[in-house]
């Protein structure tokens, strides 16, 4: 046995940089295990995490705090224009609410319980409104229902010129968010009910219950914490939804929070920074109330699921299947073929007001954007390397956070896990404008101010896919055994060598289903770029409301087509690569 | 190579008792040591300790004059010169069986024919040469088996742990893995050491064995010495399938029992004996009770066939249990004469 004082006579390599410190006695450190990872990571991932989750937060607070204080700004709260942004948002939020939830359930229900058929193909299509942006969404819907609609007068169904358009309401804002934010209701929804117990219904089966005192003593009760998650996401997403209130409410005066964010901003004045920040802190108020409400209901609701998992099929529909599998259709024909049919329409038309017939049809509107219009082009440009960018430049940050959250357990893992939750749970529109605030100021050292270049938009874009980024990462790192790693250390390899030779490797299919995901979404981004978009810096989502704003609707619904198209080409690319997937990475499967 | 030392390893994690508590002992040069205990016990995480995965809370692990860690240091794992067979076998999905193989080569700047030929010698020991271009999902679990090995043996490492590696192979698979383990150290000469909770397996394969309870050592030594003569009720109920009776014995009695002061103490029991007397345990093993005319009666409680032989449970005359081995059936419920030929005092 070697005495402390030998420590001396120990061979060369033997000599850690901090032997000096611990020749006292050792402190005893609970839990303590060697560092596996060179002492520079933990440093750089906070680094990361409190320039993107938590600055733009202090900035936030910061500013709307200085409002209030100084007085130029507080006059924001007790405006009418306020008190009547705030009544809408409500009024839409909760609307669009109520209809995710009826539409989510309805497809729930049926692909995790019944026996219907191409479950696979339905929830993908269903799905599909979750990753086409809101404000293409929106445009299509315009298109179907008007009474310039090419479909409608196609169809020769349309109302007369000069008629309202119904959905510039409240109630088409509810009824968008609501078909934009089913998708999130009927994931929540599944994932509840495919992880209820099949053996559970088919006891109560047994114990003599019908199918249909079996759905509402066993399959209601069990899915019912689901079904209050889904309703919360679809709330507070329609609470920051920027693209469709903008599309529907601008052309009728009717403004929620988002869109008055987006006005304030663009009338710059005085106080403008005071108030935006106020408005945006509102908007926070309403989603973290919207949460907090879902964790009173959800309180004593936490089932614990014991036995086998995965009803498939737990109910069969015999001769009722068909009648269902019809109204599965019809809803995603309204929801989805439909308006996409009437977007297509759109843009395939001459002119204002024309129906499409093999006569009229014409490509002019693509032509245009694609060949003519420096500005879409621009866009395009401007998109392509904000989405690439992100995508990759995230997995900088993503893949050593996924990997010090799932190695080191305890205060670090979850201050981490904290700071990430702060951007994925602000709605977007928060984001930017704490963004703007944070970098309105010349940096400080460059004296350079990011504000109005491309650069404020991709440091928000880091901030606001993190969470996306980061999640199939940590997918794939915790689905790994922890041994894979530790086999390598044993054989010799170093920090970096091991990242290169044996995790790389591994979390690559992971990393690859990131980079898509964030670019797919990044690509489509409006509300984020409305905000901090300027001349030269425009991005697809802008270029998209532009364009409609400024009446070229067939420009717009062509340009919209075109993202549709990226979307589907991209979501099929991510099918392709499933198989290579760890469990929970793609947001359409479960 | 060198001894590893353990002295007074102790590891807390936070709450409760330590998961390893003062557990000091000596691996011989080149020796074979079986870590022996129920789950939970402690054995894993000292494996864990030796490996450089977990510094310990105190106390220290030395390799000869090195030291390798202690409660303010530890030297990392890659730095250790040993090699692991996990119980998961830890193979890298992505790389072929000998990139599996040949990857702490790889690290270490082995290239060319040099990494070909130990990679190939290593493949040989472990019959698996045909296999080297498939990946580890197309094999067996006794072929992964036999890949995690031979990545252990290709860089002739100072010490060689294995973490429970029988524990996933069917009964057959595992004795002819006990086998190419017994040669595997034969060859190698490295220091083995050897987590496992099957005491026939550490029996088996070590040349001593460390069982261990609750976080702490209960005793060490070779597998016939830790059979014969196991310290306390904790040994000497893991090892073996033995019984321990509680017998009214005197003070100075002797460890190792013979039958007639067993027979002594059988019919002392529930009497007020002589005043050193007192209750202690005593082990007593199946294959030393036997069928004998001149014997205690005991009543039978169950027999059962387990091919070579019958096991009995025996009920003594105050209701404690004792199992023996018989060549003929008997009848439970019936009564017959047994002896006990040797009893240990535990």
């Amino acid at each position: 046995m070697l005495e402390r004082n030998d420590l001396r006579s120990r061979p060369r390599w033997l000599r850690f940089p901090f032997q000096s410190r611990t020749q006292d006695v050792p402190q005893a450190r609970v839990g303590a295990r060697p560092a596996a990872e060179p002492r520079w990571l933990v440093p750089f991932v906070f680094a990361c995490l409190f320039l993107l989750c938590l600055l733009p937060l202090i900035s936030l607070a910061k500013a709307g705090f200085a409002g209030l204080v100084s007085g130029q700004s507080i006059g924001v709260l007790t405006e009418p224009a306020t008190f009547a942004a705030i009544r809408n948002t409500l009024i839409t939020a909760t609307g669009g609410m109520i209809v995710s939830v009826v539409i989510g359930a309805i497809f729930a229900f049926a692909v995790a319980l019944t026996d219907v058929r191409g479950k696979q193909s339905l929830s993908f299509a269903f799905m599909l409104p979750m990753m086409i942006p809101p404000q293409v969404t929106a445009l299509a819907w315009v298109e179907m229902t008007g009474p310039a609609s090419p479909l409608l007068k196609t169809l020769g169904i349309a109302p007369p010129l000069g008629s309202p358009q119904p959905l510039y309401s409240l109630a088409g804002i509810s009824l968008l968010l609501g078909v934009q934010h089913a998708p999130l209701v009927f994931l929540a929804l599944k994932a509840g009910l495919s992880a209820s117990p099949r053996d559970g219904v088919e006891a109560a089966r047994l114990a003599g219950a019908t199918p249909f005192r079996v759905f509402r003593d066993i399959v209601a009760p069990l899915s019912l914490p689901g079904l209050i998650a889904g309703a919360a996401i679809a709330f507070v997403s329609g609470v920051g939804n920027f693209g469709i209130p903008a599309i529907l409410g601008i052309p009728a005066g009717i403004e929620v929070l988002p869109t008055l964010i987006y006005t304030r901003l663009a009338s710059f004045g005085a106080g403008t920074f005071g108030e935006i920040a106020l408005l945006s802190s509102l908007i926070a108020v309403i989603a973290a109330a919207g949460l907090i409400l879902q964790q009173r209901a959800l309180s004593g609701k936490d089932y614990r699921i014991i036995g086998l998992s995965g009803a498939n099929a737990a109910f069969a529909l015999g001769r009722y299947r068909l009648v269902v599998e019809m109204a599965l259709v019809a809803i995603l024909f309204f929801v989805l073929v439909a308006p996409l049919a009437a977007l297509v329409a759109s843009s395939m038309v001459p002119a204002y007001g024309v129906p499409l017939n093999l006569q009229t049809v014409s490509l002019r509107a693509y032509e245009e954007i694609l060949f003519r219009q420096s500005m879409t082009l621009k866009a395009l440009g401007n998109s392509t390397f904000l989405a690439t960018t992100a995508a990759l430049g995230l997995l900088a940050v993503s893949v050593p956070a996924a990997y010090l959250m799932t190695r080191r357990k305890g205060l670090l893992a979850n201050t981490l896990g904290i700071l990430i939750e702060i951007p994925y749970a602000l709605p977007g529109i928060v984001l930017a404008v704490a963004f703007i605030l944070t970098f309105a100021a010349p940096l400080p050292l460059l004296s350079v101010s990011l504000y109005g270049t491309i650069w404020i938009i991709l440091i928000a874009y880091f901030s606001s896919f993190l969470a996306v980024s980061l999640k199939p990462v940590m997918s794939a790192f915790l689905q790994m055994d922890p041994s894979l790693e530790e086999a390598a250390r044993l054989s010799g390899a170093g920090f970096l060598r091991r990242m290169r030779d044996v995790i790389l490797p591994l979390v690559a299919p992971a990393a690859g289903a990131a980079i898509i995901l964030v670019f797919l979404i990044a690509a489509n981004e409006l509300t984020v770029s409305a905000l901090l978009w300027s001349a030269g810096t425009q991005t697809l989502g802008v270029a998209i409301f532009n364009l409609d704003d400024s009446g070229s609707s067939d420009l717009a619904a062509a340009l919209s087509v075109l993202v549709v198209v990226m979307v589907v080409l991209l979501m099929a690319a991510l099918e392709a690569l499933a198989k290579y997937l760890p469990e929970g990475v793609l947001p359409w499967r479960n | 190579m060198a001894q590893l030392i353990l002295n007074h390893l102790t590891k807390h994690f936070g709450g409760g008792r330590p998961a390893v508590s003062d557990v000091s002992l000596t691996v011989r040069e080149g020796g074979f040591l079986a870590l022996l205990g129920p789950s939970g016990c402690g054995k894993t995480t000292v494996l864990r300790m030796i490996a450089g995965f977990e510094q310990p809370t105190d106390g220290s692990i030395d390799f000869g004059e090195r030291r390798l860690s202690d409660a303010s240091r530890a030297l990392p794992p890659e730095r250790r010169n040993m090699a692991m067979v996990f119980q998961s076998y830890a193979l890298w999905p992505h790389m072929t069986v000998a990139e599996n193989v040949g990857y702490p080569l790889k690290v270490r700047g082995i290239s060319g024919e040099a990494w070909r030929r130990n990679v190939g010698e290593a493949l040989a020991l472990v019959k698996l040469t045909d296999y080297a271009d498939r990946r580890p999902a197309a094999l067996s679990g006794g072929q992964r088996q036999r890949v995690a090995l031979a990545r252990c043996l290709v860089t002739s490492p100072d010490v060689v742990l294995l973490d429970e590696p029988l524990a996933n192979l069917d009964q057959h698979l595992r004795k002819s893995m006990e086998e190419t383990f017994r040669i595997f150290h034969e060859r190698s000469g490295a220091t083995m050491i050897y987590v496992t909770h099957d005491q026939a397996e550490a029996m088996a394969l070590a040349t001593d064995v460390a069982v261990m309870s609750e976080g702490r050592l209960m005793q060490m030594a070779s597998p016939a010495e830790i059979y014969a003569r196991p310290e306390g009720a904790v040994v000497g109920g893991l090892i073996g399938r033995g019984s321990v009776l509680r017998l009214p014995l005197s003070e100075g009695a002797p460890r190792a029992l013979e039958w007639p002061a067993l027979r002594t103490a059988l019919g002392g029991m529930g009497k007020t004996g002589a005043a050193d007397e007192a209750v202690r345990d005593v082990l007593v093993r199946p294959e030393h009770v036997s069928l004998d005319g001149e014997g205690m009666a005991f009543r039978v409680i169950s027999c059962v066939f387990e091919g070579e032989r019958f096991a009995l449970t025996l009920s003594l005359p105050d209701g404690q249990a004792l199992k023996a081995y018989c060549d003929r059936v008997t009848t439970p419920g019936e009564t017959a004469r047994f002896v006990i030929s040797r009893g240990w005092r535990l």
